[in-house]
């Protein structure tokens, strides 16, 4: 009978410790897929322009087990000279409660337009890139990543 | 911060890229998560790694809460000749962890 007693106490306890995770997690997690702050990050970039034609590579997992840590590469064929070279990459996190990841700028000693890193991915989502170029051109990319276990950084 | 972890080719002939990867040791927290009493932990990141070769800026990366804990940063440089490659990394309270590597020419 008192084993039992105990066993429901902590039964009661852990059902609420749980119940607080999943409120702490609500807020990050329960972000939807925002248009908004993804098209005002893009016009901060690139003013009224729009992207021209030209690839932007985006490695990405397909499908990614554990959004807290997604490997990815960005990169821009470019021959990276005074006259023509890549100034900055920018990636962004649609679904992520801040969109903005990280951008990475360059000079023409860099040699090559392309940078690696992990990012956390909050759910499924689009993860959207932008490349600067220095004669004043955008050119915009965009992949889907699947994420199993979402990194809300619970 | 701990110390950093850098890794590109011991040797490189001039004008080739070589590729420099790095890794630092960090929490990188978000400024969204929750502590068990439902306080916002507040946000402490390193939001930039700035590299330089012979004085002269090649990479930059500013980061946002976006990026994984223990950031792993890797990118490029067109070898002009031997010298030493200098790597920045800054956190959020301004702290700043400076490592100097010569890159060998042959």
């Amino acid at each position: 009978m008192r084993l039992e007693i105990v066993d429901r106490r902590d039964f009661l306890v852990g059902a609420a410790a749980m119940a607080a995770v999943s409120i702490a997690l609500a807020g990050p997690c329960a972000a939807q897929d925002r248009q908004q702050p993804l098209d005002e990050a893009l016009k901060k970039i690139m003013g009224d322009a729009k992207p021209v034609d030209g690839k932007i590579t985006l490695e990405l997992p397909e499908i990614a087990e554990n959004g807290n840590t997604v490997p990815f590469t960005l990169s821009v064929d470019s021959p990276m000279t005074e006259a023509s070279y890549v100034k900055a990459l920018h990636i962004f996190a649609s679904g992520n409660p801040q969109i903005d990841v990280a951008s990475f700028a360059f000079t023409p000693l860099s040699g090559r337009a392309a940078a690696s890193s992990r990012m956390r991915l909050a759910k499924t989502q689009d993860v959207v890139a932008v490349a600067e170029l220095s004669d004043g051109k955008f050119l915009l990319g965009k992949r889907t990543v699947k994420v199993t276990i979402g990194g809300c950084g619970g | 911060m701990s110390k950093p972890r850098i890794k590109f080719p011991e040797t490189a002939k001039a004008g080739n890229i070589i590729e420099i990867k790095t890794l630092i040791s960090h929490v990188m927290e978000t400024g969204q998560r929750k502590d068990a009493e439902g306080k916002t932990v507040p946000r402490d990141i390193i939001n930039s790694l700035v590299v330089s070769f012979a004085g002269q800026e090649f990479f930059r990366a500013s980061l946002q809460p976006g990026i994984s804990a223990n950031p792993y940063i890797s990118f490029y440089l067109r070898v002009p000749g031997p010298g030493d490659i200098r790597f920045i990394w800054t956190d959020d309270a301004g702290n700043s962890t400076i490592e100097e590597l010569k890159l060998n020419v042959a």
